[in-house]
C-alpha cells in the first residue's frame, strides 16, 4: 500500500492548487469591485415589509419604482426599516442584504445600451408578502 | 433481531427499553416516518410551484409555514435521529460492548425527542428554520415561534446527551483489546460528529434563549432600536449549523466507508488518510461559518478569510472520494442496493461539492445567494448525498434489524427513481436560481424559462415521490414477509456481518 499513497498525495496536491487558483481570482474579481468609482451617484434604499423605498441625491424619492441612467455609477446605501430584506437586480447581479440599524453599499455600472425595464427583488425572507416585495426599474437613455 | 414479527414482543417492552436495539429501533422508526412527513410537505411545495400564482396552497401564510416545517422537520427529525439510530445499532456492535455506557440517559435522549418533534408540528412556525430577527423576533406569529424555539431547545439538549453517550462509548467502553485504529471508521465519524455536536451546539443554545427573551420584549440582544444587532444571532447560529453541516455529513461518510470496502470485496485503500480527513474536517469545519452570510455586509477582510476557510475544507471532502474510488479500483464490486445508494450518493457528492465552492468563490456569491441555486446545492447535498447514503444503509442494516431480506428488485426500482428524481429537481433549481428565482416564495415571477424549469423541477420531485412510497412498501412489507435472511452472510459477500446474536434484550 505505501506506495500507492504517493498517489493520495498527487491528488490532494492537485485539488489544494485547483482551490487556490479559484480563491485567488475570487478574492481579486472581489477586490476590483470593492472599489466604488468616483463618479458614482448615490441612491438611498429603504426595504420594509413590503415594498421598496428610493431616494435620490436631489431628495426626490420614488416607491416601487426606480429610474436610472443609462451608462452611469450608481451606488446604493442600503437599510431596512423593521425586518432583514435583500436588495437584488438580478439582472445586474445587484444583492445586498438590507439589515436594520446598518447601512451596506454596493454599486453598479448600467451599461450604455441597457435602456428598458428591469426587475427589483427581495431575496431574504421577510414574512408573508415576501414573494411579492418587488419593483421596476426603469433606465434610460 | 428487534422486531420479531413472527414471534412479537409486548410494545410497551420496546417502548420502555433501555437496550441499545431497542432505542436504535425507537430512533430510526421515527426517522422513517419524520422523513416521509417531511417529503409530503416537499411535494406540496414542488406542486404549489408547479404553475405560477395559486396551484394549491390559497396564500403565502400556509406556504411559509410549509416550507419552515418542512426544513426543521428533515433536518432534526430526520437526519438526526437517523444518526442516533445507526450509532445505537451498531457503536456497542463495533466497540464490542454490551451497551451504550448510560442506558438510561439514551433513552432519556430518545423521548426527548419527542416532545421537541410534536411541538414543531403542532406549533407549525413561518419563521423558516434559520429564524432570523428581527422577523422572528418582532414579527413571527406566536405561540408558533414560540413551540419552534422550545421545540429546538429540547431536540438540541437530546443531541447533546446523545453525543455525551456515544463519546464515553467509544473512549471509555471500547474493547481493551481492540485499539482506535483497529476500529471501524463509522466509529471514527460518530465520535468526531459527537465532539462536533459538544464544540458547536452550546453557541445556538444560547442564540434560542436571547431570540425568545427579545421575543418577550425584556430584551434587546438583535434589535437595534434597543443596541442590538441583527447580523450577531447569525453568527452565533451559523457558528453552530456550519459545523452541524459537517455533522450531518460525517456519519454519512463513516457508513459509505462501512459499505465499500464490503461491497468492493477489498480492504479500505487508506484507514488512515480516512482518520485524517475526519479530524482535520472537525477543525476547519469551525472556520466557515459567515460563508452564509457573505452578503450580509461583511468587511472586505471578514469575507476574505471565510471564502479560505471554506475553500480549506475542499480537500478533506476530496480526500474521501479518493478513498472511496480507490477502494473501489479493482474491486469485485456487488451492486446491491447498498452500494447503489452509496455510489449514487458519491456522484451527486460531486455536484454539490462543486456548487458548495462557487457558494463561497466571493463575487460569484451575489449571483447565488438566496436563490433556488442555494436551494438545489444543500438538497444535492443533504438528500443527495446524506440521505442516499443513509437509505443505502439502512438497506444493509435490513436483515440485521427485521432477520428478514428485502427484496432486491423493488429497491432497484428505489433507487432509480429517486436518483433521477433527485438529479432532475435540484439541478433544475441550480439553474432556476441563476435566472434569479429567490428562494422561500410562494410565487414567481412568470417568466416562460423560470415556469418551465419549475416544472422540471416539480416533476424529478414525483419521480422521488415514487421511489420513496416503494421504499416505503418494502420496509413494511418485506419486514413482515421478506424472506428470513442468512444472517451469517446476507449479502452474499463473505462471513464479515454484524453480531446477530444480540436478540435478547437484557435489560
Amino acid at each position: 500500500m505505501g506506495s500507492h499513497v504517493i498517489y493520495e498525495w498527487i491528488y490532494v496536491g492537485a485539488v489544494v492548487s485547483l482551490l487556490i487558483w479559484v480563491g485567488a481570482e475570487a478574492w481579486y474579481g472581489e477586490k476590483l469591485l470593492h472599489e466604488v468609482p468616483k463618479d458614482h451617484i448615490t441612491i438611498k434604499v429603504t426595504g420594509q415589509q413590503w415594498f421598496w423605498t428610493f431616494e435620490h441625491p436631489d431628495g426626490t424619492r420614488e416607491v416601487g419604482t426606480l429610474h436610472l441612467k443609462a451608462g452611469k455609477v450608481y451606488k446604493f446605501e442600503i437599510t431596512g426599516k423593521d425586518v432583514i430584506h435583500a436588495f437584488n437586480i438580478p439582472h445586474f447581479a445587484v444583492m445586498i442584504d438590507a439589515v436594520p440599524g446598518r447601512i451596506n453599499t454596493i454599486w453598479v455600472k448600467i451599461p450604455e445600451d441597457a435602456v428598458g425595464e428591469y426587475l427589483i427583488q427581495c431575496r431574504e425572507y421577510c414574512g408573508l408578502l415576501h414573494y411579492n416585495m418587488r419593483a421596476n426599474l426603469i433606465v434610460e437613455a | 433481531m428487534v422486531i420479531e414479527v413472527a414471534r412479537p414482543r409486548p410494545l410497551w417492552q420496546i417502548l420502555f427499553s433501555t437496550h441499545h436495539t431497542d432505542v436504535a429501533l425507537l430512533y430510526l422508526i421515527t426517522s422513517i416516518v419524520f422523513f416521509m412527513l417531511g417529503g409530503a410537505l416537499a411535494l406540496t411545495i414542488r406542486t404549489e410551484l408547479l404553475t405560477p400564482g395559486t396551484t394549491i396552497i390559497s396564500d403565502s401564510d400556509l406556504f411559509n409555514r410549509i416550507f419552515t416545517v418542512h426544513g426543521t422537520t428533515m433536518l432534526f427529525l430526520w437526519i438526526l435521529p437517523f444518526i442516533s439510530g445507526v450509532g445505537n445499532y451498531l457503536i456497542p456492535i463495533l466497540v464490542k460492548y454490551k451497551d451504550m455506557a448510560y442506558p438510561r440517559l439514551n433513552a432519556v435522549a430518545y423521548w426527548m425527542a419527542v416532545p421537541g418533534a410534536a411541538l414543531i408540528w403542532l406549533g407549525w412556525s413561518d419563521t423558516t428554520w434559520m429564524a432570523y430577527p428581527p422577523y422572528s423576533t418582532m414579527r413571527a406569529a406566536g405561540p408558533a415561534a414560540d413551540m419552534w424555539i422550545f421545540g429546538l431547545k429540547i431536540l438540541g439538549l437530546s443531541s447533546i446527551l446523545g453525543a455525551i453517550n456515544f463519546i464515553v462509548t467509544i473512549l471509555k467502553c471500547k474493547h481493551p483489546d481492540l485499539p482506535m485504529m483497529k476500529t471501524s471508521l463509522l466509529v471514527w465519524a460518530i465520535l468526531v460528529s459527537s465532539l462536533m455536536t459538544l464544540a458547536a451546539l452550546p453557541t445556538f443554545t444560547a442564540a434560542l434563549i436571547m431570540l425568545y427573551t427579545d421575543r418577550l420584549g425584556v430584551s434587546g440582544f438583535f434589535d437595534p432600536a434597543r443596541g442590538g444587532d441583527p447580523i450577531a444571532y447569525q453568527h452565533l447560529f451559523w457558528f453552530t449549523f456550519h459545523p452541524e453541516v459537517y455533522i450531518f455529513l460525517i456519519p454519512a461518510v463513516g457508513m459509505a466507508y462501512e459499505l465499500i470496502p464490503k461491497f468492493s470485496r477489498k480492504p479500505i485503500f487508506s484507514y488512515g488518510s480516512g482518520v485524517i480527513a475526519f479530524l482535520l474536517l472537525s477543525i476547519i469545519g469551525f472556520a466557515s461559518w459567515a460563508h452564509h452570510m457573505l452578503a450580509t455586509g461583511l468587511s472586505f477582510t471578514e469575507k476574505t478569510v471565510f471564502m479560505i476557510g471554506t475553500l480549506a475544507a475542499v480537500p478533506m471532502s476530496a480526500m474521501h472520494v479518493f478513498n472511496w474510488m480507490a477502494t473501489m479500483w479493482g474491486g469485485r464490486i456487488k451492486f446491491a442496493a447498498p452500494m447503489k445508494f452509496v455510489i449514487g450518493g458519491i456522484m451527486l457528492f460531486f455536484t454539490s461539492g462543486a456548487g458548495g465552492v462557487v457558494n463561497t468563490t466571493l463575487p460569484l456569491d451575489f449571483i447565488t445567494h438566496d436563490t433556488y441555486w442555494v436551494v438545489g446545492h444543500f438538497h444535492m447535498m443533504l438528500m443527495g448525498t446524506v440521505s442516499f447514503i443513509f437509505m443505502g444503509f439502512l438497506y444493509y442494516m435490513f436483515p440485521l434489524i427485521t432477520g428478514r431480506m428485502y427484496s432486491e428488485r423493488l429497491a432497484n426500482v428505489h433507487f432509480w427513481f429517486a436518483f433521477i428524481g433527485t438529479a432532475v429537481v435540484f439541478t433544475a433549481m441550480h439553474i432556476v436560481g441563476l435566472y434569479g428565482m429567490p428562494r422561500r416564495i410562494w410565487d414567481y415571477v412568470p417568466d416562460p424559462t423560470i415556469i418551465a424549469l419549475n416544472q422540471i423541477a416539480s416533476i424529478g420531485a414525483y419521480l422521488i415521490g415514487i421511489g420513496m412510497i416503494v421504499f416505503l412498501i418494502v420496509l413494511i412489507r418485506d419486514s413482515v414477509k421478506g424472506k428470513p435472511a442468512d444472517m451469517r452472510d446476507p449479502f452474499g459477500i463473505g462471513e464479515i456481518y454484524y453480531d446477530y446474536r444480540r436478540r435478547e434484550p437484557h435489560h
